[in-house]
């Protein structure tokens, strides 16, 4: 009886219904970001083992990573990972019971993403 | 026979049974990566486009190779509980229940296949 009509019942209020906010967006962007770095960790992991296989695959695996697109994927993944770690900084302020205050969430969030963009572009640089 | 009662059993569990464990490995990792990260990216970024003699060289000192073999364990560690959250967010039944074996597994692969690379080039 329960399952009747599911599917097809007005749902609560979601995500469609709400005004964006920074809150939201860098809390979105943190779970995309340390899910979709899997991805950074799997190219990491294989050029890795290519370099403890041989000269000639280390030559092949580092060619594909340091490629135009393969620079791209990686410097995507610096500022994923920039990103995520000043996230993860911040639920580790929250998570004192500090901070929780809008404004101060609010900062924190732009602080996140502009200080990601700064981070990635340093680490660029400096690399 | 235990000699637990009931309440010890049971206490600071939740409704989960599981307790607050996954939150607090989570914290754990978290300032453990805090740390990890940036040295992590200074050690492997500039190895990046580098010979394979260069690379062999720097994965052959101590701290470049530890830092390494730390990132790959803890980092995918934490990416396992991760990826999991989000798994029972959005996926129910299951495909809730293989994705999370599928990525665990993944996880733990990949754990093994990064640890084994810097093992075979340090030593």
């Amino acid at each position: 009886m329960a399952d009747v009509n599911r599917g097809n019942r007005p749902l609560s209020p979601h995500i469609t219904v709400w005004r964006w906010q920074v809150n939201s967006i860098t809390s979105i962007l943190v779970r995309i970001t340390g899910n979709a770095m899997f991805i950074s960790a799997i190219l990491i992991v294989w050029w890795l083992t290519a370099a403890a296989t041989s000269e000639s695959y280390f030559a092949f695996a580092d060619g594909i990573i340091t490629s135009f697109i393969g620079d791209v994927v990686m410097t995507l993944s610096l500022l994923g990972l920039w990103f995520h770690t000043l996230g993860g900084l911040r639920h580790l302020i929250w998570d004192t019971g500090r901070a929780l205050d809008m404004e101060t969430s609010d900062l924190m969030g732009w602080g996140m993403l502009f200080g990601s963009v700064v981070l990635t572009a340093l680490t660029v640089i400096i690399i | 026979m235990a000699f637990m009662t009931d309440r010890k059993r049971v206490t600071g569990l939740g409704a989960s049974h599981t307790g607050t464990g996954a939150f607090w490995t989570m914290t754990v990792t978290s300032v453990a990566l805090l740390i990890l990260t940036p040295l992590f990216v200074f050690i492997f970024g500039p190895l990046l486009g580098e010979p394979h003699a260069e690379v062999i060289a720097t994965l052959s000192r101590p701290f470049p190779a530890i830092v390494t073999g730390l990132m790959i364990v803890v980092g995918l560690y934490h990416f396992r509980l991760g990826v999991r959250v989000m798994i029972e967010d959005y996926a129910h039944g299951f495909a809730r229940e293989a994705w999370i074996i599928v990525m665990t597994i993944a996880s733990y692969a990949l754990m093994a296949a990064g640890l084994f690379a810097v093992a075979k080039i340090a030593l």
